[in-house]
């Protein structure tokens, strides 16, 4: 029974399997639903231009960034009404995909 | 007199197209681990037995001072031969000629060689080392690839298509190795990909090297675009003679049979898979249990392991071989799996091999990353190549069988032709946990020992359901058998399905769901 030796076990529906594990499922990341007060890069590229001052009120739809990608300019826009809390990002910073931009209120 | 003349002429001019670009180009090709083309093209085929065609074609490119410029043989060397005897078309870019640059003639003499596959019906291989599109070329190097891709799209399924690649593989070239049957890759000479580290790193300013990018192993285990992995070249010929061995020339002809033989003793069947359907082994070992000599040349060994594809012989005969691995991930089907074992049921449908299915599997995988990967789409091309292939297939049910996963392992309902069970199979719905939870419910709930009640359900859920009698009652198992007479009842039903015939209706073609 070498082959229990190097197993773990993978609980499905069906039950509890001895077995290993591959690193697809091992590397998966836990679903997390999207939170619409933080904008991500959805693209790795360049901060062009910041449209928008911590504290400043927007509204769903208004443009708070510019980000360049693949030599496309990007509008980033608000998903809901608030107010600018965090602003994590420079004018000219490089960012990868899924950085943090802006916190909103 | 004359004619030793002319003769010496011609000895002349082929000694030095022969040499391609080069003794010092030669030299940069060995410092990089690399064999030449043409000794390539030597190792792979019998000894004398290789023809070459096209060895004076020059390009004639007049842009850039191209045409001051001579390219022996403009890059490519073509030809026929055979391996083992068997006859096989060969192409094999010379790196040392331009960087294996593809332009115009250098891809007509690959289409020449596509062709002339295609008519002799026979075998093409392709060896690839190029370093990409001839850029002094333009859009007529663009043409040669189209060109290329066309053909190996008319010939698939036609003829066997392999693809080697022996160096780099960049850009649009890569597509036609993934258009054909089978890829060969070797550690740190292999490297394919669209767009290269420093196209992604201006663009995306992601930084990563050509190795973890597309590198042998990287096609191997990660993007299932490459079959064959194997740390030398001289390796990389060994198997693609031995897969050359397994399969046809093409598919309106059976794969040669070989001289029968019985399996090992030391694969002892009935010693192999535990009672306990939660518990491991080596599906792979019950294939060497019932195969010829044992053997078992698997297929994308390192990628999608949960499921297990390759050939062996059953009584000297070409047989495929799909099992589920309850060794990897409990042998689930998933995206990778799925994708992996339908394209293999339909290139031995394509090229007359029969099937055996070794069923043991929980069912689909569970979870988001599944669901948003695209696990139903994926999962039904299992379903989509099973019922859509006409080739004897044989299936054995090894232990569990559950739920969608029973379905698409091909089951009876998919038109399995043989449907075998052992004796401790579990044919069901789905596994007896869950069903006992969902079926007493309320009396497991209304108990005053839930956990006891749900234990006894499980039980009698067990006792009654958790077996191949009840498919066998209705036919969807054709015999119950022991593990013992397993190759017994194989052997027969490869025999007995020689000559099988079925009639499909009329179609342009189906629609999998790719």
């Amino acid at each position: 029974m070498d082959q229990l030796k190097n197993s773990e076990t993978l609980r499905l529906y069906t039950g509890f399997y001895k077995t290993r594990l591959n690193a697809r499922f091992r590397t998966r990341k836990p679903y997390k639903p999207d939170d619409p007060k933080i904008v991500l890069s959805f693209i790795p590229g360049t901060i062009l231009d910041i449209l928008i001052k911590p504290g400043q009120p927007v509204k769903t739809g208004d443009g708070l960034m510019i980000l360049d990608a693949m030599k496309m300019q990007n509008l980033l826009k608000s998903k809901v009404d608030g107010k600018v809390k965090r602003i994590a990002v420079k004018k000219g910073d490089k960012v990868s995909k899924g950085t943090i931009l802006i916190e909103m209120d | 007199m004359a004619l030793n003349k002319k003769i010496r002429e011609l000895h002349e001019k082929r000694e030095k197209l022969l040499l391609g670009g080069g003794e010092q180009a030669i030299e940069k090709q060995k410092a990089m681990g690399k064999r030449t083309a043409r000794e390539r093209i030597m190792a792979l085929l019998d000894t004398d037995s290789f023809n070459e065609y096209d060895l004076f074609v020059e390009h004639d490119a007049r842009d850039f001072d191209m045409d001051k410029k001579s390219l022996p043989s403009d890059g490519v060397i073509i030809g026929s031969g055979t391996i083992y005897g068997a006859p096989v078309a060969v192409y094999a870019q010379d790196f040392t000629v331009a960087g294996g640059s593809l332009g115009l003639m250098h891809s007509r003499k690959i289409t020449k060689i596509m062709d002339h596959a295609l008519k002799m019906r026979m075998p093409l291989i392709g060896i690839n080392d190029s370093g990409g599109a001839r850029i002094q070329e333009g859009v007529n190097s663009l043409a040669g690839y189209g060109e290329i891709f066309f053909r190996n799209t008319i010939s698939s399924g036609v003829i066997p298509q392999i693809s080697v690649i022996l160096g780099p593989c960049a850009g649009g070239a890569v597509y036609s190795p993934a258009l054909t049957d089978f890829v060969f890759v070797v550690d740190n000479i292999s490297k394919m990909f669209i767009t290269g580290p420093e196209v992604i790193k201006t663009v995306l300013g992601e930084e990563i090297s050509m190795e973890e990018l597309g590198g042998a192993r990287i096609h191997s285990e990660i993007t299932g675009n490459a079959h064959f992995f194997s740390r030398s070249e001289e390796e990389c010929f060994e198997q693609i003679k031995k897969l050359i061995t397994f399969i046809p020339w093409s598919n309106d002809r059976k794969a040669k049979p070989f001289e029968p033989a019985e399996p090992k003793p030391e694969y002892n069947i009935e010693k192999i898979v535990p009672d306990d359907p939660t518990l491991p082994y080596d599906v792979k070992d019950v294939i060497r249990a019932v195969t010829d000599n044992s053997d078992f040349f698997e297929i994308m060994e390192n990628y999608a392991r949960n499921i297990v594809i390759g050939f062996g012989r059953m009584n000297g005969k070409t047989t495929g071989f799909v099992a589920n691995q309850p060794l990897e991930m409990a042998g689930v089907l998933d995206v990778d799996s799925s994708d992996k074992a339908a394209r293999f049921i339909r290139y031995c449908d394509a090229f007359n091999i029969p099937i055996i299915t070794l069923v043991d599997l929980p069912g689909y995988m569970p979870g988001v990353d599944q669901e948003h990967a695209g696990v139903i789409r994926h999962g039904a091309k299992v379903l989509y190549a099973y019922s859509e292939a006409t080739v004897p297939k044989i299936t054995v049910i090894i232990r569990k069988a559950y739920g969608g996963g029973y379905i698409a392992m091909a089951s009876r309902h998919l038109r399995a032709d043989f449907v075998f069970a052992w004796p401790g199979a579990e044919i069901a719905v789905m596994g007896p946990e869950g069903a006992a939870n969902i079926i007493f419910r309320k009396e497991i709930m209304s108990s005053d020992d839930p956990d006891g009640t749900r234990k006894q359900k499980v039980e009698e859920y067990k006792e009654k359901f958790a077996n191949p009698y009840v498919a066998a009652s209705r036919g969807y198992v054709d015999a119950v058998i022991e593990p013992s007479e397993t190759r017994k009842f194989l052997l027969h039903s490869i025999n007995v399905s020689e000559n099988k015939s079925i009639q499909m209706p009329f179609k342009k073609h189906g629609l999998p769901p790719f």
